[in-house]
C-alpha cells in the first residue's frame, strides 16, 4: 500500500511485518522514532506475540538481543552513534556467536565534539565486527532491506546492520510502498535457528576457545560473509520477483555505460549525486555512478567489474579515517588494484554538513579534469581551519578547538568576559 | 519541482506543517518529500522545515536553498534571521501576522517582484479561535493553498484528517476553511484593485 510517511515509521512497519519476537531498545537520536513506533504496536496488541523490553543502556540492548536470539527468538534492536559505540563489546559477541540479530543503525556522527547529525562514522567504526552492513538509498529501500535482512541473517546465522542516514532518511516524509503481511510471510519463513538454548536439550553457546581453534572459528565468520556475497544478490532477485521492486543487492550502477568518470558512494547522497550526474550528462559529460549497498561483505569483484572500463573514479564518502583519508575509498582502491585507474577521495557531509548539488558539480568537474588532490574535504571552511592552526602556532595555550571554531564563526560566544 | 521552506519556532508545529504539506501533495498523486532542518529543536528556538513537491520521484537530499515559497509562522523571526534568503524571483511568501506586508516594513522586499504573491494571515488567532491553541501551522497551510494554488484545500483537509481525529480534526478543518477564504478574499481585492 502506498503511503506518505516518515522513514522511521516505514521501517517500524516493515520490522513489524517481519514478526520479531523480542525488541529491545534504548532511545538515541535519530533512531528513537523507530523503536517508539514498534513499542506502540506491541502495546496496542497490533504486533503480537512480541516482547518489547526497555533496557538501561545500549550495552544492555545488545546483550538482551543476544540472549533472546540464543533462546531462538527473532530479535531486533536499533541504535546510532555513541549508542553503537557503547554496545561495541556486545556487537562483536553477537557476530562471534553467530546470532542472526537485525539492527537498524540510523547513521550519525560520533563525538567529540558532540553532534547528533548524519554521517557514516558510527557503523563504519564497526567495520570489522563481523556484522554485515547494508546501506539504504531511500526510505523505500530502508524498508525493503529490513525484510531482506532477517532472511539473510537467519540463512547464514550472522547478524546484520541495516544502515539508513539519520534525519535525512529517518525523519523524511516520503512515499513508500508498504507490503502486505502475506507478501512478507511468503518471503520470510519463521526463524529456524541453527543453534538454540533449550532446557530440554542443554548445550552451551560461547565456549572459551584457545589458540588451537580460534583461527578456525574466525575464518568461518569470514567464510559466512563470503557466502553472503552470493546470497545477497539472490535474495534481492527473489525480492524483485515477489515484491516487484529493485531493492538491495551488492552494488547498483547508474548511467555507467561509456562513463569515463565514475562516482562511488553509499546511502541517501546517491540521490543528489544522480541528479547532478543527469545534469552533467545533458551537457555531454561522460559520467556515471556506482552505489554500494553492501559495505560488509565488500563486493570487491563487482566493484572492480563496474569500474574497469572507466578512466578515473571518485569515492565520495561521509566518513574519515583520521590520519589516513577515506574508509570506503580504501576498499574501492583495493577492488581496482593493479588496473592503474586513477582514484580520488572526497570526504563530505561530516556531522550533517549539507552536500549540495552545486558543490558536487564543481567537485565532479575537477575529478573529470584530474585536478583533485588524492583526498579532498568538500566545502571545508579553510579560513576557520587556518585561523585555528595559526592560533596554535602563536600560543601554546590555544584552548579548546571546537569552542574556538564556533567562536570564530560567530555561532556562540565560547568565552566569558 | 516546487520547493517550500517553513520558518517558525520550536513548539509551533513547523515540522508538522511541512509533513502535512507533503501528505496533501501525496493525496493529489504527486511525489513529495518533507524533512526538518537539522538544527537543534528546542521550544522557542528558530526551526526550519522543508517540503519538495514534484510529479516525478524526488531524489535530491540537499536543504531547500532557493525556495519557490516561504511560510513564516512567527513574524518575530524577521528581526533574527534572513528568512527570505534565496527566495526565487517569482516566489510566494505567506507570513503569520495581523499586519499587512507594508505595515511590517517589507515594502523593499516586494520591489521588482509580484506583490500579489506576498500575503499575511492572522494564523495564530485562527488557531486560538478554532482549536483553542496558538498553533498557526494548519491555517497557514490552507492559506498557502489559496495563495499559491500548489495544493487544493481538500487535500489539506485530507492531511488534517490523517494527522488528527475527533474535535481537534474538526477544529483544524474549520481553521483551515476560514484561512483559505481570508486569503482568497485578499487575492480578490488585489485582482479588483
Amino acid at each position: 500500500m502506498l503511503k506518505q510517511t516518515e522513514g522511521s515509521k516505514a521501517v517500524a512497519e516493515a520490522v513489524a511485518l517481519c514478526r520479531p519476537e523480542v525488541i529491545c531498545a534504548y532511545p538515541i537520536s535519530p533512531q528513537t522514532h523507530i523503536v517508539e513506533a514498534l513499542g506502540e504496536m506491541v502495546k496496542s496488541g497490533e504486533l503480537t506475540p512480541c516482547e518489547f523490553i526497555n533496557v538501561e543502556s545500549e550495552f544492555a540492548a545488545m546483550s538482551v538481543a543476544i540472549g533472546a536470539s540464543a533462546a531462538g527468538a527473532r530479535a531486533y534492536t536499533a541504535t546510532a552513534s555513541q549508542g553503537l559505540l557503547f554496545m561495541a563489546e556486545a556487537v562483536y559477541n553477537a557476530s562471534g556467536l553467530g546470532l542472526p540479530i537485525v539492527m537498524t543503525v540510523a547513521n550519525r556522527a560520533i563525538g567529540a565534539p558532540i553532534n547528533i547529525w548524519n554521517d557514516h562514522s558510527d557503523s563504519l567504526s564497526q567495520r570489522d565486527s563481523g556484522w554485515m552492513q547494508l546501506f539504504a538509498e531511500t526510505n523505500q529501500e530502508a524498508l525493503d532491506l529490513h525484510i531482506q535482512a532477517f532472511r539473510l541473517a537467519e540463512e547464514l546465522s550472522m547478524p546484520i546492520m541495516v544502515c539508513m542516514d539519520g534525519f535525512i532518511l529517518t525523519h523524511a516524509f516520503e512515499r513508500v510502498d508498504i507490503p502486505s503481511q502475506q507478501q512478507v510471510d511468503a518471503y520470510l519463513p519463521p526463524f529456524d535457528p541453527r543453534q538454540v538454548l533449550d532446557p530440554a536439550e542443554p548445550v552451551s553457546i560461547g565456549a572459551m576457545v584457545g589458540p588451537e581453534a580460534f583461527m578456525e572459528v574466525r575464518y568461518l565468520a569470514h567464510a559466512k560473509q563470503m557466502q553472503a556475497l552470493e546470497l545477497i544478490p539472490q535474495l534481492a532477485a527473489e525480492f524483485r520477483e515477489k515484491f516487484g521492486r529493485e531493492s538491495g543487492g551488492l552494488v547498483r550502477s547508474y548511467r555507467a555505460d561509456d562513463a569515463e568518470t565514475m562516482i562511488i558512494a553509499m546511502g541517501s547522497v546517491l540521490g543528489t549525486i544522480k541528479d547532478t550526474v543527469d545534469e552533467m550528462r545533458d551537457e555531454g559529460h561522460r559520467i556515471g555512478v556506482l552505489g554500494i549497498t553492501s559495505y560488509r561483505p565488500f563486493p570487491l569483484e563487482q566493484v572492480r567489474a563496474a569500474l574497469i572500463h572507466c578512466k578515473r573514479f571518485l569515492v565520495l564518502e561521509k566518513s574519515l579515517a583520521v590520519g589516513m583519508g577515506g574508509i570506503l575509498a580504501t576498499d574501492v582502491r583495493m577492488a581496482v588494484s593493479g588496473t592503474g585507474l586513477k582514484g580520488y577521495t572526497a570526504v563530505a557531509g561530516l556531522g550533517g554538513r549539507p552536500i549540495p548539488k552545486s558543490s558536487l558539480h564543481k567537485l565532479f568537474r575537477q575529478a573529470e579534469k584530474e585536478e583533485l588532490p588524492p583526498v579532498t574535504f568538500l566545502d571545508l571552511d579553510w579560513d576557520a581551519v587556518n585561523k585555528q592552526l595559526e592560533r596554535e602556532r602563536q600560543s601554546r595555550h590555544s584552548g579548546p578547538i571546537a569552542e574556538n571554531i564556533l567562536h570564530d564563526k560567530g555561532i556562540v560566544s565560547a568565552k566569558f568576559g | 519541482m516546487f520547493e517550500v521552506r517553513v520558518h517558525g519556532r520550536g513548539g509551533q508545529g513547523v515540522v508538522t506543517a511541512a509533513e502535512m504539506l507533503s501528505v496533501a501533495a501525496f493525496e493529489e498523486g504527486r511525489h513529495a518529500q518533507a524533512f526538518p532542518s537539522f538544527g537543534s529543536e528546542r521550544t522557542g528556538a528558530p526551526v526550519v522545515a522543508f517540503c519538495r513537491i514534484s510529479d516525478k520521484e524526488i531524489r535530491l537530499r540537499e536543504p531547500v536553498m532557493e525556495p519557490d515559497a516561504i511560510i513564516i509562522q512567527d513574524p518575530t523571526l524577521l528581526h533574527q534571521i534572513d528568512v527570505f534568503a534565496g527566495l526565487k524571483q517569482d516566489g510566494y511568501v505567506l507570513l503569520n501576522s495581523r499586519h499587512s506586508i507594508e505595515e511590517l516594513g517589507l515594502g523593499e522586499l516586494i520591489k521588482g517582484r509580484n506583490a500579489e504573491r506576498f500575503c499575511t494571515l492572522s494564523a495564530t488567532e485562527l488557531g486560538l479561535k478554532h482549536v483553542g491553541r496558538p498553533i498557526p501551522n494548519v491555517p497557514l497551510l490552507a492559506g498557502f493553498a489559496a495563495l499559491s494554488g500548489t495544493i487544493k484545500l481538500e487535500s489539506v483537509i485530507k492531511a488534517i484528517n490523517e494527522k488528527f481525529s475527533g474535535k481537534v480534526a474538526l477544529g483544524n478543518i474549520a481553521a483551515a476553511e476560514e484561512a483559505y477564504l481570508l486569503v482568497q478574499a485578499k487575492m480578490k481585492e488585489w485582482a479588483d484593485a
